[in-house]
C-alpha cells in the first residue's frame, strides 16, 4: 500500500482497541520470566558451548604479538577465534570499526579474540590466558583539543552539516540583545539493562542467530556482508529486547563472533558482552561542544539564530548531529547551523535516544533561557512568541501540526509555573528550590514495512513481522491495530515478532516504529479484510466487529472465512512524499522543579511533568511509559550521565554501573504525563507519530534551567554536579 | 575467575587452621566484594574459606557497656539492632546509607571493614594500578580522579576506602578482634587498623595473613546527636563523594569522621577541639596537608561546608 495523500477515515478511527491505555500483551511472560532474552534460550540449539570476548587493552596501535598456547590448553577450551584464523571479514555498512580488530587496533576493547569452551567459566578463565603485546601509537582523545582539526563531514541520513537563511552574522551582529554561549555534553552510555548477547548455530552454510536487535533486515544484511555469505543463508531472531536505546540499532561484536566461534567449534556458541565491554566496546552517544548565538529584538522576536556543534568519532564516522532541532524549532529570518567532525580515536559513537535533538536540545534550551532572563521575559512567553507553523528554513513547507504553544501553556497551568520566583530566592529548609521548563522536539520519521497476518478457524488472527519490541510495547500497539482492524477483542491476536523470516519491518530505531509498524500491519490488515469479504461474498463495504463481518442483513463469524484453511495476506506501507511536503514533527515541553542542598550543592528532582503533542497514542498506558522512561534518561543527562574520557590511554574509564550512575529510584520522586488530543493524517493511516524519543528531548535543559532558578548559578557543562556549583553557592548560615 | 577450591568451615579456629594449610587462601563471607574482584581477576585465591557461617553472627552487650559485634553479623541485622539504633545511631545511619537493602542483607561487618577501593582503575586489569599490582604505577594519577583521596595519599596510590560503616565505626572508637592461626587473640583499635598507602598501597590492614577477624566492640555510648551525611552524585545506590559522620554532645564538642577522603576512615582527633567555635577550624584541622588534583579540590570546601550544614542540623 502506497501513503501518498493524507489519511481520511479508515477503521483505526473507531478507536475502540487503539488508543485505550493498554496492557502489556506479553507482560505476564516478562514478569514471570518466561519471555526468553537471547542469552537464555537454551533450548533454540542442542549443546551449547561459551564464548567469551577478549578486548583490546589499548585504544590505537597493532598486536605485536597474540600468544594462545596457555589458553589453548586451559581446561575445556574448544576453540579461539582470531583475526588471523577467522578468515577473510569485510567490515559491515553500519559499523564504524571492525568487529573483530587485529592486527591493527581502532579503540580501547575492540574484540580481538573469542575463547570457546564448554562452560562460561571455562572460557572466561581462558580468555584472560590470551598474552597479547601491543605497540602503542599515539591517538586523539581530547574532543576540545581536536576541534581545531574538525572539517566539515559530508551529510548523514540526509542531514546536510551546514545550513544557512539570510544573513546571521550581520542580524546577530545588529540585534539589540544577544546571547552567545558555549555548552557541552559529555559521552554518554546507552546502559540498557539487557547486555548485547547472542547465540549463534550452522547448518551446513545456513547461519542462525538468536540475539537481541532492534533493526532486524539491516543487521541480516550486514552480517551477509561481513561473513561474505547471501543473505538468504542467515536467520535472526529476537523476539525479546532488554532495552537497547540506539545500542543494538546494529550487529556488535557478539554477533559475529557468536557465528565465528560457532564456525569454529562446531557447534551453537553463546557470547554475551560483559558490562565493560559494553561501554567500550560497543557505541555510545558522542560528546558535543556547542556554540548557541541568538539574537532578539528588545521585545524578545528572535532575528538571528546560530547554533554551531563540534563533536568526534573514529574515521569514517560521523557527527553527532546536534544542530538538527534548531534549524525547525523557532522562528527567525537569519540563521546559520553547522556541524564539524574531528577525529577521535575513543569508542566509535553512533545513536543514542535522539540521537541529535537530546544534546542538542541540552544546549539550545539553556539559551533560550538564557536569553529570556537577559530579555526579562518569562521564558515560555518568549517561546511562544518565537512559534512558526512553517518550516523556517523553508518557509513553503507547513508542519503537518505543531501544537507546542499548546504544550507549553497546559504545562505552565499544570506545573503551577506561575508560582516560579526569581533566582535564588525559593528556600525550603536547607533546600534551594526552582522551577525549569525546556521545550521538547523530536522529528517524526516514517520507514516502509511490511507484515504478514493470517487468520484462522479460530477467528484467531496472528500477526508476522520482523518489527522488534525494545521494550516499548510493540507487541500491545500490533496487536490492538490488528484487533482494531479485524474487529476482534486482543485476545484473538497473536503477534510474532523479530525473526528474519518474516516481511521486513520498520524496526525499532528513531522513534520511527510504532507509527511505521502499526501502518505496515494495518495495510496487511486491509488485504486481509479483502480477502475475507471476497472468500465470504460479503460487500466490499462490510462491517468487521465482535468478531463478526456485517454486510447488510449477513452476519458471519469472521473464522468462516478460514474453514477452508487459513486465510494469509501480506503488505507493505510505503511512503510518499508528504514528509517533504509537510514538516512531520513531535512537540513537548518539559518541567522539572528541584531542590539543592544549599551545603552540599547536591540537586534533587522534586517533581517532572511532560506535556506531549506527538500524534494518535496509540497506547496510552506504553506511551507513558515510554516517556517517563526517557525523563528519567533525561534527569541522569542533567544531573550525572558522563563517560570520564581517559585522554592518556583513550578509553572510558568508569565502564560499569557502579563508576556509570544513572537515575535509581531515590532520584526520581514524581512524573506526570499529559498528552494532547492529536491524530496527524499526514502520516499514515494510524495518525500517529513517534514518542519514546521526544521524551528525553530537552529534559536535561529544563532541570539546568531550574537548578538556575534555584541557585542563580548558571551551569553550561553537562552533568550539572554539585563540584561545579560548589564554589558559586551562597555562603553557609 | 580462576578456579579455586572451596571449603566450609564451622568454627573460628577451624578457619585459621584451614589458613595455615592454604597460605594462599582467602575468607570468604558475604562475597559482595571478593566475589566481584575474583571474576575481574583483580583477586586470584586458590582457595576460599567460607567463614560466613560461623556463630560470630550475635550482637552482645560488653562488661565495660559496650557491644560486641560478631564479625558475621549482616549489615541489615547490625543497622536495626535497637541497641544500635538507641545508642550509635551514627552506626545504623551510616549502614543505611551505603550499598542496597540486597546488598546490606548478605554484607558482613568484616567484609565491611575489609572492602576494597573503588578506583576504577583498579578494576580495570589493563591499566597500571599500585594496588592490584605493585610496582605497575598508578593510572589513577594524572587521570580521572574525581572521585579520589585528599589526605593520607602518597605518590604510589590516591585511591579512597570507600565504607561507610568504617566512618561511625571510627566515631564510635570502635576495636577490631581478631585471632591469628596460632590462636593468638588481639583488639585492634581502628584508628590502627588501615595502613597508610606509602609506597605499598596493596597492604590495605595491619592484619597478618590468615588472621581472622571475629569481632568488632563499640565502647559505651557517647549520648550526643548523631548525624550521618553522605554526599553523592545520586540520591542512593552511590559511594560518598565525602561523607561526613558527627557525634555532637549538647555543649557543642564532639567527634568527626570523613568518609571519602582518603585510605582510611578519616579522624583527626585534635581537630574536634575547634567544633563548638563551628566548622572551619575543625575541618581546617581535618584536611591539614591535602593534597588535591584538578578534579578533586572540591573535596575540601565540601567537607566544610557539609559539615556546617551537620552541625547546624544538630543544634536543631
Ligand atoms: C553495587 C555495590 C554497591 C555498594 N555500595 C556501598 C556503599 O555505598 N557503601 C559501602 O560502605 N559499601 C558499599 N558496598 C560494599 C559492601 O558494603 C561490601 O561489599 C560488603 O560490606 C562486603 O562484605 P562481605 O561480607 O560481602 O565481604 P566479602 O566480599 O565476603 O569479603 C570482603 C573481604 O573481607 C575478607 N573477610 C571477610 N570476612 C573476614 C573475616 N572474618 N576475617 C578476615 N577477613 C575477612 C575477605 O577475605 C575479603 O577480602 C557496595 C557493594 C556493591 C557490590
Ligand atoms: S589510586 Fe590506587 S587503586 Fe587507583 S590506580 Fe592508583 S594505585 Fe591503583
Amino acid at each position: 500500500m502506497k501513503f501518498d495523500t493524507p489519511a481520511t477515515t479508515n477503521p483505526i478511527d473507531q478507536m475502540k482497541i487503539v488508543g485505550k491505555p493498554t496492557n502489556r500483551i506479553e507482560g505476564p511472560l516478562k514478569t514471570t520470566g518466561t519471555a526468553p532474552y537471547a542469552y537464555e534460550r537454551h533450548d533454540v540449539a542442542a549443546n551449547q558451548a561459551y564464548g567469551y570476548v577478549v578486548g583490546s587493552a589499548i585504544a590505537k596501535g597493532r598486536i605485536a604479538s597474540m600468544n594462545l598456547d596457555a589458553a589453548r590448553a586451559a581446561p575445556g577450551v574448544i576453540a579461539i577465534v582470531t583475526a588471523d584464523n577467522a578468515g577473510k571479514l569485510a567490515k559491515g555498512d553500519f559499523n564504524t570499526a571492525k568487529l573483530l580488530g587485529g592486527p591493527d587496533i581502532e579503540h580501547y576493547h575492540q574484540a580481538i579474540a573469542l575463547v570457546v569452551a564448554d562452560s562460561f567459566e571455562q572460557a572466561r578463565a581462558a580468555a584472560s590466558l590470551v598474552r597479547v603485546e601491543y605497540a602503542r601509537e599515539k591517538g586523539a582523545f581530547d574532543l576540545a583539543a581536536a576541534i581545531d582539526t574538525a572539517i566539515k563531514p559530508k551529510a548523514s541520513f540526509g542531514t546536510e552539516p551546514d545550513t544557512a537563511v539570510g544573513n546571521f552574522a550581520a542580524a546577530f551582529a545588529a540585534a539589540p540583545v544577544q546571547l552567545d554561549a558555549r555548552y557541552t555534553t559529555p559521552d554518554h552510555s546507552h546502559a540498557m539493562m539487557e547486555p548485547h548477547a547472542t547465540i549463534a548455530a550452522w547448518e551446513g552454510d545456513k547461519l542462525t542467530v538468536w540475539t537481541s536487535n532492534q533493526m532486524i533486515a539491516w543487521s541480516v544484511g550486514d552480517m551477509a556482508k561481513t561473513l561474505g555469505i547471501p543473505k538468504e543463508n542467515i536467520r535472526f531472531d529476537s523476539p525479546y529486547i532488554g532495552g537497547g536505546f540506539g545500542g543494538k540499532l546494529f550487529n556488535r561484536a557478539d554477533v559475529l563472533l557468536a557465528a565465528l566461534g560457532a564456525k569454529a567449534a562446531k557447534r551453537p556458541v553463546k557470547v554475551a558482552l560483559p558490562r565493560p565491554l559494553m561501554i567500550n566496546n560497543t557505541t555510545h552517544r558522542p560528546a558535543t561542544i556547542q556554540r548557541v548565538r541568538l539574537g532578539a529584538t528588545a521585545d524578545g522576536k528572535l532575528t538571528a539564530i546560530g547554533h554551531e556543534s563540534w563533536s568526534g568519532d573514529l574515521p569514517g564516522g560521523g557527527p553527532e548531529t546536534a544542530v538538527a532541532q534548531t534549524r525547525l524549532l523557532y522562528a527567525g529570518e537569519n540563521r546559520m547551523t553547522a556541524m564539524r567532525l574531528a577525529v577521535l580515536d575513543l569508542p566509535e559513537g553512533n545513536a543514542m535516544r535522539a540521537p541529535g535533538e537530546a544534546p542538542g536540545l541540552m544546549a539550545l534550551e539553556i539559551a533560550v533561557d538564557e536569553l529570556a532572563e537577559k530579555l526579562g521575559m518569562d521564558p515560555i512567553a518568549l517561546r511562544v512568541l518565537n512559534d512558526t507553523q512553517v518550516d523556517p528554513e523553508k518557509p513553503s513547507r507547513p508542519f503537518s501540526q505543531r501544537q507546542l504553544n499548546k504544550c507549553l501553556e497546559t504545562g505552565a497551568a499544570k506545573f503551577g509555573w506561575s508560582k516560579r520566583a526569581k533566582p535564588g530566592a525559593t528556600r525550603d529548609g536547607r533546600w534551594l528550590v526552582g522551577m525549569g521548563v525546556a521545550a521538547a522536539f523530536r522529528n517524526n520519521l516514517n520507514g516502509p514495512s511490511a507484515a504478514r497476518v493470517r487468520l484462522a478457524k479460530s477467528g484467531v488472527v496472528t500477526v508476522e513481522t520482523d518489527m522488534t519490541d525494545i521494550g516499548t510495547g510493540t507487541y500491545t500497539i500490533v496487536a490492538q491495530t490488528a484487533a482494531e482492524m479485524m474487529g476482534v477483542p486482543l485476545d484473538k491476536v497473536v503477534v510474532k515478532l523479530g525473526d528474519s523470516a518474516f516481511p521486513v519491518s520498520a524496526g525499532s530505531g528513531g522513534q520511527w516504529g510504532a507509527n511505521s509498524s502499526t501502518a505496515g500491519v494495518y495495510a496487511a490488515c486491509v488485504k486481509l479484510r479483502e480477502a475475507v469479504v471476497q472468500k465470504l461474498g460479503l460487500a466490499s463495504d462490510a462491517v468487521f466487529a465482535d468478531g463478526k463481518v456485517k454486510a447488510g442483513r449477513r452476519s458471519v463469524a469472521l473464522g468462516d472465512a478460514a474453514t477452508d484453511g487459513e486465510l494469509v495476506a501480506e503488505d507493505k506501507m510505503e511512503y510518499g512524499d508528504l514528509a517533504e511536503k509537510f514538516q512531520q514533527s513531535t512537540f513537548g515541553a518539559h518541567f522539572v522543579e528541584v531542590g539543592v542542598d544549599a551545603m552540599t550543592g547536591e540537586v534533587r528532582v522534586r517533581r517532572m511533568l511532560a506535556v506531549c503533542a506527538a500524534g494518535r497514542i496509540l497506547n496510552p498506558k506504553a506511551a507513558r511509559s515510554q516517556v517517563i522512561g526517557a525523563m528519567t534518561m533525561g534527569a541522569g543527562a542533567a544531573l550525572m550521565e558522563e563517560l570520564a574520557v581517559d585522554k592518556r590511554f583513550g578509553f572510558f574509564v568508569n565502564h560499569d554501573l557502579a563508576g556509570y550512575e544513572v537515575p535509581v529510584h531515590a532520584d526520581i520522586p514524581h512524573q506526570d504525563v499529559i498528552f494532547l488530543d492529536e491524530a496527524d493524517p499526514t502520516t499514515s493511516p494510524m495518525k500517529a507519530k513517534g514518542v519514546g524519543e521526544l521524551g528525553i528531548c530537552g529534559v536535561a535543559a529544563a532541570v539546568a534551567n531550574a537548578v538556575y532558578n534555584a541557585t542563580g548559578v548558571r551551569v553550561r557543562n553537562y552533568p550539572i554536579t554539585l563540584d561545579k556549583l560548589l564554589g558559586k553557592l551562597p555562603d553557609m548560615v | 575467575m580462576k578456579s579455586f577450591t572451596y571449603e566450609r568451615v564451622d568454627s573460628a579456629a577451624a578457619a585459621t587452621a584451614a589458613f595455615a594449610r592454604m597460605p594462599g587462601a582467602r575468607f570468604i563471607a558475604g562475597g559482595t566484594n571478593l566475589l566481584d574482584l575474583m571474576k575481574l581477576e583483580i583477586e586470584t585465591p586458590q582457595h576460599l574459606i567460607d567463614v560466613s557461617r560461623l556463630a560470630l553472627d550475635k550482637i552482645e552487650a560488653t562488661a565495660e557497656g559496650g557491644l560486641r559485634i560478631g564479625a558475621m553479623v549482616r549489615n541489615t541485622d547490625l543497622a536495626s539492632d535497637a541497641r544500635v539504633r538507641r545508642d550509635y545511631g551514627l552506626l545504623t545511619r551510616a549502614l543505611v546509607a551505603g550499598a542496597s537493602g540486597q546488598l546490606r542483607n548478605k554484607a558482613t561487618t568484616a567484609g565491611n571493614l575489609l572492602q576494597r577501593t573503588r578506583c576504577p582503575y583498579f578494576y580495570d586489569t589493563n591499566q597500571p594500578c599500585n594496588k592490584r599490582k605493585p610496582g605497575s604505577g598508578c593510572a589513577a594519577i594524572g587521570g580521572f580522579n574525581r572521585l579520589h583521596a585528599v589526605v593520607g595519599a602518597s605518590d604510589a596510590c590516591i585511591a579512597t576506602h570507600p565504607s561507610d560503616m568504617a566512618v561511625a565505626m571510627r566515631a564510635l572508637d570502635a576495636a577490631i578482634e581478631t585471632v591469628d592461626a596460632a590462636g593468638k587473640a588481639r583488639a585492634i583499635p581502628i584508628a590502627e587498623f588501615y595502613r597508610a598507602p606509602g609506597k605499598t598501597p596493596h597492604l590495605e590492614t595491619v592484619l597478618a595473613p590468615g588472621e581472622l577477624i571475629t569481632a568488632v566492640t563499640l565502647p559505651k555510648p557517647v549520648g550526643g546527636t548523631h548525624i550521618y551525611h553522605k554526599v553523592r552524585d545520586r540520591a542512593s545506590y552511590a559511594f560518598a563523594l565525602i561523607a561526613v559522620g558527627v557525634i555532637v554532645q549538647r555543649d557543642g564538642t564532639g567527634r568527626v569522621a570523613l568518609g571519602g577522603v582518603g585510605y582510611k576512615p578519616w579522624r583527626v582527633e585534635a581537630a574536634e577541639a575547634a567544633l563548638p567555635r563551628g566548622a572551619k577550624g575543625v575541618a581546617d584541622g581535618l584536611l591539614a596537608g591535602a593534597k588535591t588534583t584538578h578534579e578533586n579540590a572540591y573535596k575540601l570546601p565540601l567537607v566544610e561546608r557539609t559539615l556546617a550544614g551537620v552541625l547546624a542540623q544538630a543544634k536543631g
